[in-house]
């Protein structure tokens, strides 16, 4: 097992590597760059700005020089658009923001999700599992930037319960529209993939036997039924965790919340090259790491599964 | 008296109408007016702006902010007229190439210093500094102060720059040319002052808001990214007293119709209207929905280099499309927020600039649209040769609707095919910076209240000149235009020429169009250039 967690993290590291690379040369090739503007710089103003930011020397030495940085001063550099500020404090107050909602919106999600699809499979072709999978289909197709300024038209100017956007430190109020409307798709694809792995461990032959020797519903359930469930489950839950924490542009977008989603949308669109590759290996890093976590999941789940 | 003499002159009446009376807390101390308890004034920007530091700041809504922290030489007023700032006032030469402002002795930095001719000095020169690396260095090029150039260039130590602070409150710039409007340039946010010690002290975190020293009415508090920005005033700013807005909320709202919302639920005091909604919201709230002219233009240019069309050397056919644009359609019914049709380049409201009365401007579009078949006709296009282009504009749902638009008149007036085709922002520039088009979509901003602003673009040697249009009896009118003290007849006729050659087709000049909270007083809606300071403002009580 350990040697396995060994092998896996040393191959991380290649992977991050070629990562790196690859955003960076793709990041270079797209047209324009930071300080293209409507107004294009006199050369001597450009030179004077390429040559702070390092932009006038060549691409590969660029590519040494980041990577050098990074790898040795877990320097990322400063940002080529807001200027007042460096990548890592970009990252350092935009993180914590969208691990605050994501993370709630991860516990929102299997919290309602799982027990959904749960009761779905075990009361199937009943209403309880239309009335579910109903719920979860209605949930999965209402895209979330339908659904943000729903809410906020509802709570906010209807209703007057929750302020419109903003995030104030993350307080509850705050909270509550980006976490409904952030885990609504999670939770209905957790819903539907307990749903049906769900139904095809209660048909399969082990669940028989326990019905034939007469355990008790509860029992089968719990016992014997969840666990072996859950694996498609948590094959999703990994790579989904990342994605809920690593922010949501459509959440920082509608509900102004300074998260991490928006700085990663809007640094491609800026060419702020910086914080585009700052937070691509954070997201990666994340992505290499969940996985192995995931992995090591199953192991503990099935039996079956040894590293 | 001349221009800024005289707008001068108001601006020390108004200044010590203002500075006078100080009344109790509660009523407005030159109106009277019940003033509301709560003076916070709230309102959505789109984006983050780029800094706050004066000489980096390079966005609209980071300039904003900047002339709130700090104060220049000179201030603009409501009306956008030149009003004293730190400088009392100031004397030129009969060249006017050496301006020599004096400044107030009571001007204090946020920790209490006092701002001095060698904070202008420090800043300017930090401004040029190759290692400052602003953005907006080229503004101290087009100031001509002296020396410049090699400075920018690195050849020479910034000491070398024309501007010397002869004692603490007396700032002497020389320029190499006779700019008779250089006072008004001490309006934008890069010539503001700036602390050395600060910067020394705490290099490029010196803008965060527990390090920052400022010298304007407000001082910024509280800073995060993508979220707010939060300015309070400024206890040591000399004119402190005749300051009412308590607080100024910058929230960072990247959706209009969100924005609208939250404005709506009472959170916002100022938002703006997203295109198409104004002829609702002002039916249903005529109180808030506001709409007022701004310095810019929409247009479309031709690319005539020689990798544009064939056919757009033929200035029949660049005549043809323009007249066949139905612009009232595109201002009512597309964006129907109290935009104007435009027919010149430089918009109307732009300062000392008289609309000129060219030809096609006043037939009627009936006239227009057949004038423009003749046209075509003659240019040798029509059902057996037609006409066929693409058109270029970067995405965005409102540049679409008009390019549909356009596109729709061509076609049906005049049988030309259209390509539409559109791009992501930068890429857009890029292409459309080396002339890989037909027609492209383009946009200019006044960057101060005058026409050369505008008209300096269709210059040959013009680096925002995308078309590559070129006429030397432009370039010339413009080039003199620089050193005269009242240039209208050049503009007339250059807008003139511009009419008949049409290397762009105007479109539209554009509208602030504001959901603003009725308690909100004093807005600017006259200045044009929208150089608002939140100290003109205060919130009367309901």
């Amino acid at each position: 097992m350990l040697n396995y967690v060994i092998k896996r993290i040393a191959i991380a590291i290649p992977t991050m590597l070629i990562l790196i690379i690859i955003s960076f040369l793709l990041m270079h090739s797209a047209p324009g760059g930071p300080f293209t503007s409507e107004r294009p710089l006199p050369p001597q103003v450009l030179a004077n700005i390429e040559a702070k930011y390092g932009l006038d020397q060549p691409l590969w030495r660029q590519m040494v020089n980041y990577v050098w940085g990074v790898t040795t001063e877990f320097d990322f550099g400063p940002s080529f658009k807001y200027k007042d500020r460096t990548v890592n404090e970009i990252i350092g107050q935009g993180f914590p923001i969208t691990l605050k909602y994501g993370f709630w919106s991860f516990v929102f999600a299997i919290g309602i999700g799982i027990p959904l699809g749960a009761i779905a499979a075990i009361r199937q072709n009943t209403w309880i599992d239309y009335l579910a999978v109903g719920v979860s289909i209605g949930a999965q197709v209402l895209p979330n930037f339908v659904m943000a300024p729903l809410l906020v038209i509802t709570f906010t100017l209807w209703l007057g319960w929750l302020p419109g956007g903003g995030w104030s430190g993350g307080s509850i109020e705050y909270l509550i529209m980006p976490v409904i409307a952030l885990s609504t798709s999670y939770m209905a694809s957790i819903a539907r993939i307990t749903r049906s792995s769900m139904l095809e461990v209660l048909n399969s032959n082990f669940i028989r036997t326990a019905k034939a020797k007469g355990l008790p519903s509860r029992t089968i359930l719990l016992r014997h039924a969840l666990k072996p469930s859950m694996l498609p489950v948590i094959s999703y839950l990994g790579p989904a965790f990342v994605g809920l924490i690593t922010g949501s542009v459509v959440i920082d977008i509608y509900f102004s919340t300074g998260g991490m989603g928006y700085f990663f949308v809007n640094s491609a669109t800026n060419r702020d090259y910086s914080v585009m590759m700052g937070i691509t290996i954070l997201v990666g890093f994340l992505t290499i790491m969940f996985s192995l976590v995931v992995d090591l999941l199953y192991a503990w789940i099935d039996p079956k599964i040894r590293y | 008296m001349s221009y800024f003499a005289k707008s001068l002159a108001a601006g020390f009446v108004v200044a010590s109408i203002a500075a006078a009376p100080v009344l109790a807390a509660g009523t407005h101390p030159t109106t009277g007016e019940a003033l509301a308890d709560d003076q916070t004034f709230t309102y959505r920007v789109l984006d983050e702006h780029s800094s706050v530091d004066p000489q980096i700041v390079e966005d609209v809504s980071g300039s904003d902010i900047v002339r709130d922290l700090f104060e220049g030489l000179m201030n603009q007023d409501a009306d956008g007229n030149l009003v004293p700032g730190v400088a009392t006032g100031f004397t030129t030469n009969d060249a006017k190439n050496v301006y020599t402002f004096t400044l107030r002795d009571n001007a204090k930095w946020s920790d209490g210093k006092p701002v001095t001719a060698g904070d202008f000095v420090y800043a300017w020169q930090r401004l040029a500094n190759p290692e400052t690396a602003s953005p907006y260095s080229w503004f101290a090029e087009i100031m001509s102060i002296e020396g410049v150039g090699p400075v920018l260039a690195g050849e020479a130590d910034p000491s070398t720059l024309g501007v010397t602070a002869l004692d603490d409150h007396t700032l002497e710039v020389r320029l190499t040319a006779s700019l008779p409007y250089f006072a008004l340039m001490t309006t934008h946010s890069s010539t503001f002052p700036s602390p050395q010690w600060t910067i020394e002290e705490h290099g490029g975190d010196w803008t965060k808001p527990e390090n920052i020293v400022s010298n304007g009415a407000y001082v910024l508090t509280e800073h995060i990214p993508n979220e707010r920005s939060v300015r309070e005033r400024n206890p040591m700013y000399w004119n402190n007293d005749a300051t009412i807005i308590e607080k100024t909320v910058a929230l960072v709202i990247n959706d209009e119709n969100t924005a609208l919302t939250r404005f709506l639920a009472g959170e916002l005091d100022r938002t703006e209207v997203p295109a198409g909604q104004y002829p609702r919201l002002k039916a249903e709230y005529p109180d808030n929905a506001i709409s007022f002219p701004r310095l810019c233009s929409y247009y479309y240019t031709f690319n005539l280099s020689d990798s544009g069309p064939e056919a757009f050397q033929d200035v029949r056919v660049r005549q043809a499309l323009s007249y066949a644009i139905d612009r009232n359609v595109v201002t009512d019914q597309v964006l129907q927020g109290g935009q104007f049709a435009a027919y010149t380049f430089t918009p109307g409201a732009t300062a000392g600039f008289e609309v000129p009365d060219v030809p096609y401007a006043s037939m009627t579009q009936a006239e227009r649209d057949a004038k423009a078949v003749e046209l075509l006709a003659e240019a040798g296009y029509g059902a057996d040769n037609p006409l066929s282009f693409n058109m270029l504009y970067n995405t965005s749902e409102g540049h679409k609707k008009i390019a549909i638009a356009m596109s729709q008149m061509w076609k049906q007036k005049l049988g030309v095919t259209v390509e539409l085709a559109n791009m992501e922002w930068k890429t857009f520039l890029e292409v459309r910076g080396q002339q890989d088009f037909d027609l492209a979509r383009g946009a200019w901003c006044g960057d101060y209240n005058e026409a050369s602003t505008f008209l300096d673009l269709v210059t040959s040697g013009s680096g925002y000149n995308d078309g590559k249009f070129s006429n030397a009896e432009v370039d010339a009118l413009m080039a003199s235009a620089k050193t005269m003290s009242d240039a209208t007849a050049n503009y007339t006729r250059v807008e003139q020429i511009m009419a008949d050659e049409m290397p762009v087709i105007p479109v539209y000049h554009y509208t602030n169009v504001y959901m603003m909270s009725d308690s909100i007083s004093n807005w600017p809606v006259q200045n044009v250039e929208q150089n608002w300071y939140s100290r003109e403002l205060y919130k009367a009580a309901e």
